[in-house]
C-alpha cells in the first residue's frame, strides 16, 4: 500500500467539517509554522524537494525565495484552482473533499510569504466547490485560524475565493492574474515575472491547489521526512486523475515509486482495461503532453520499465518519451482512433487560444481544420506534412506556453502514429465505418497483458 | 432600469471589498455572474451598462471581458442550458452519441433553444469531470456518468419544475 499524506483522510466521514478534520489533526501544521521564523518555512519547502503540481514542476521552495520583498508594497499568494487541463481533475477531488487541508495549506504558506490576502482563483464551472470553500473558510476564521492577529502571532490573513469564468488560459499564471484584476486573460510577456511584478504590480506568488495542500504535510513532518517519500528528485506523493478506458477512473495518490504497468492494470489503481480490451495509447499527464503508444509507455526505449515520475516518464525526451505534467492520466484502448482523438484535443486548444499571438491563433485553427479533414476521409498525403510543419512553426513561436502545448500533442500523434494518419488517407471511406486498431504494432505488444 | 436588489447589492459590496482600495474592477466576473444569473440568463448590453456604472469603470472595459470567457451568455439562453462536454476524455467515453441523443430528443442543434424556451444545447470543453463522462453542466451543478435514460429522466425534472 502506498504512503498517503494528501488523501490519507479523504473517506473520513464528515471531514469536510471543521470539528471532524479538527479532531483528525487538522491545523497542526499552522499551530507549528506560525512559531516558526518565515524564512525557515521555505527552508523546509526547499528540503522536501516538493515540486509545482500544476504543470511545470518547478521546485516550490525556490520560487518562494525569488518572491521580492520591497519595503511597504503588499505580497500577495494565489492560488491556482483553475483546473482546466483535459484529463485533470484531481485539484476538484481535493477541494470538494478536503477543503480544510487546502486553506490550512493556505495559510501556512501565507504566513511564509507574508501575504496578507490570499486569493484562490477557481475556474467558474466548479460553483459548488465555492460554497465549500467559502464555509471552511469561515469555520478557519471563527477558530481564530484566519482574520486579525492569527494565533496573537500579530499576523493577520484573510482568503478570498474568485470565480473564472470559463477559460483554460486563465490557468498560465499571468493570464490568471489578468483576470484577477478584471481582465481579459491575455497572457503577459515574461519577464517581469510575478514574483517581482504579479497582482497589481505586486510581488506575487502562484501556485497549484495540490503543491498548497502539500506543505501541510512537510510542516508536519519536516522537510527532510517528506523528501524520503518516493524517488529521486520525484519526492512526496502525487495525486493523479485517471480516466479514458480504464475500469476505474478517479483521483489517487502515488508515491511515485510505482510502474506505469502496475498503475493501469493493478486493481489498486486505475484496475485495468474494459471488456477485455487492449491497451492502445496514453497520455499520463494531461492532454498537453505527448501522446505514448503502449510500447512505449510501459517500457522506455532502452526496454526499462518505465515509473510514475517525473523524471522516468520524460526519459528518451519528446522522441520517446512524455511528461508527467499535471497528473491528467487519459488511456485509450485499442477501439480509439488516433486521428478522431487528435482532432478533439487540436479543437479544444483552439476554442481556447486567446488570440494574441498570430503562429497560436492561426495555427490552432489551421490544426483542427486539417485534422477534421483527414478523419472525414478528406485528407491528402500532403496534408500530413503541412500539420508537422504548422505545429513546428507555433512551438517556441508564442508569448505563453499554450502554443507549445497545443503544438505537442499533434507532433507526438504523427510521430508514434504516422502510419493510421497515412491509413486514414489512403482508405477515404473506410475510416469512416472502420477503426485502424492496433494494427502498426501488434508485435510489440506482446509485452503488454 | 435594471437593478439588482438591496441584498444582492449587499453582496456588491462586499465583493468589492476583499480587493485593494481603487482596484474595484477585480469585481468584474463576479458581478457578470451575478448579474447573468439575476437577469434572465444572459448579459444585455443594459446588463453590462450596470455593471460598468457600478464599478465606475468603462462599458467598453466589461464588454471586453464578457466577449472573452464562454460562461457568459451574449444571447438569451432557454430556461435549462445542457452544456455536454465533448473534449477527448468524455468522447472515449461517448460523449458524442449523448450530444446525438439530446439533439434528437429535443429537435434541436448545438447552440439552439427549444420553440417553447425551456432548452438549450451548448457542447463545452473539458469541465475536470473526465473521469465520471460523459457528463454536462446543468447551472450550478454536474451531471455525471450520463446515459441515455439519466438524458430522459433529467428532461423530465426540468419539465417538472415548470
Ligand atoms: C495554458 C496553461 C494552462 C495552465 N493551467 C493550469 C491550471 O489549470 N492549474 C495550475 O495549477 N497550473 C496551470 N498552469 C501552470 C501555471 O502557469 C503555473 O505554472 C502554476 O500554477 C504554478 O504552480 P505550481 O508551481 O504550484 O505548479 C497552466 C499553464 C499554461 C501554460
Ligand atoms: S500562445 Fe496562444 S494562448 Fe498563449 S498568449 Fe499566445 S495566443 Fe494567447
Ligand atoms: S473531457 Fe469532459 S470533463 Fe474533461
Amino acid at each position: 500500500m502506498a504512503k498517503k499524506v494528501l488523501l490519507e483522510k479523504a473517506h473520513i466521514k464528515g471531514i469536510r467539517a471543521y470539528d471532524v478534520y479538527k479532531a483528525q489533526g487538522g491545523y497542526a501544521s499552522v499551530e507549528k509554522a506560525l512559531k516558526m521564523d518565515p524564512a525557515a518555512i521555505v527552508e523546509e519547502v526547499k528540503k522536501s524537494g516538493l515540486r509545482g503540481r500544476g504543470g511545470a514542476g518547478f521546485p516550490t521552495g525556490m520560487k518562494w525565495s525569488f518572491l521580492a520583498k520591497p519595503e511597504g508594497v503588499p505580497r500577495y499568494l494565489v492560488c491556482n484552482a483553475d483546473e482546466s487541463e483535459p484529463g485533470t481533475f484531481k485539484d476538484r477531488y481535493l477541494m470538494e473533499f478536503l477543503p480544510h487541508l487546502l486553506i490550512e495549506g493556505l495559510i501556512v504558506s501565507s504566513f511564509a510569504l507574508g501575504s496578507n490576502s490570499t486569493y484562490i482563483y477557481i475556474r467558474g464551472e466548479y460553483a459548488w466547490i465555492v460554497n465549500i470553500l467559502e464555509q471552511a473558510i469561515e469555520e478557519a476564521k471563527q477558530h481564530g485560524y484566519l482574520g486579525k492577529n492569527i494565533l496573537n502571532t500579530g499576523f493577520d490573513c484573510e482568503i478570498y475565493v474568485q470565480r473564472g469564468a470559463g477559460a483554460y488560459i486563465c490557468g498560465e499564471e499571468t493570464a490568471l492574474i489578468e483576470s484577477l484584476e478584471g481582465k481579459r486573460g491575455n497572457p503577459r510577456i515574461k519577464p517581469p515575472f510575478p514574483a517581482i511584478k504579479g497582482l497589481w504590480d505586486c510581488p506575487t506568488v502562484v501556485n497549484n491547489v495540490e503543491t498548497i495542500a502539500a506543505v501541510v504535510p512537510i510542516i508536519n513532518m519536516g522537510g527532510e521526512e517528506y523528501a524520503k517519500i518516493g524517488v529521486g528528485r520525484s519526492t512526496g506523493t502525487k495525486l493523479l486523475s485517471a480516466c479514458g478506458n480504464i475500469n476505474k477512473p478517479g483521483v489517487y495518490e502515488i508515491d511515485m515509486t510505482i510502474s506505469v504497468e502496475e498503475f493501469i492494470f493493478s486493481d489498486e489503481y486505475c484496475g485495468g482495461i474494459p471488456n477485455g480490451k487492449r491497451l492502445k495509447a496514453c497520455i499520463p499527464g494531461g492532454s498537453s503532453v505527448p501522446i505514448l503508444p503502449a510500447n512505449l509507455l510501459l517500457k522506455t526505449a532502452k526496454g526499462e520499465t518505465r515509473y510514475m515520475n517525473y523524471e522516468s516518464l520524460s526519459d528518451g525526451g519528446f522522441a520517446t518519451g512524455s511528461m508527467m505534467g499535471s497528473g491528467g492520466f487519459i488511456v485509450l484502448d485499442e477501439d480509439q482512433c488516433i486521428v478522431r482523438h487528435t482532432m478533439s484535443l487540436a479543437r479544444f486548444y483552439r476554442h481556447e487560444s486567446c488570440g494574441q499571438c498570430s503562429p497560436c491563433r492561426e495555427g490552432t485553427g489551421w490544426m483542427e481544420k486539417i485534422l477534421t479533414k483527414i478523419e472525414n476521409g478528406k485528407g491528402q498525403s500532403s496534408d500530413i506534412d503541412l500539420l508537422w510543419d504548422i505545429q513546428r512553426k507555433i512551438e517556441g513561436n508564442t508569448i505563453c506556453p499554450l502554443g507549445d502545448a497545443a503544438a505537442w500533442p499533434v507532433a507526438a500523434a504523427i510521430r508514434h502514429f504516422r502510419d493510421e494518419f497515412e491509413w486514414h488517407v489512403n482508405n477515404p471511406s473506410l475510416c469512416l465505418t472502420e477503426n485502424y486498431g492496433l494494427a502498426h504494432y501488434a508485435d510489440e505488444l506482446s509485452i503488454v497483458s | 432600469m435594471l437593478k439588482f436588489s438591496d441584498n444582492k447589492l449587499k453582496e456588491v459590496k462586499k465583493i468589492i471589498d476583499r480587493y485593494p482600495q481603487g482596484k474595484q474592477k477585480s469585481a468584474l466576473i463576479p458581478l457578470l455572474h451575478m448579474a447573468q444569473s439575476e437577469f434572465g440568463g444572459w448579459l444585455s448590453p443594459e446588463s453590462m451598462d450596470y455593471i460598468a456604472s457600478l464599478l465606475t469603470i468603462d462599458p467598453i472595459e466589461v464588454y471586453e471581458v464578457a466577449t472573452f470567457y464562454s460562461m457568459y451568455n451574449l444571447q438569451p439562453v432557454g430556461k435549462h442550458v445542457f452544456e455536454v462536454c465533448q473534449t477527448g476524455p468524455c468522447m472515449l467515453n461517448g460523449s458524442d452519441n449523448i450530444i446525438n441523443y439530446i439533439k434528437t430528443k429535443l429537435n434541436i442543434g448545438v447552440g439552439e433553444t427549444t420553440e417553447d424556451g425551456l432548452f438549450t444545447l451548448k457542447t463545452v470543453e473539458c469541465l475536470g469531470a473526465c473521469g465520471y463522462a460523459p457528463m454536462m453542466q446543468l447551472g450550478d451543478h454536474y451531471r455525471e456518468h450520463l446515459t441515455k435514460e439519466k438524458v430522459d429522466a433529467i428532461i423530465e425534472e426540468c419539465r417538472g419544475k415548470e
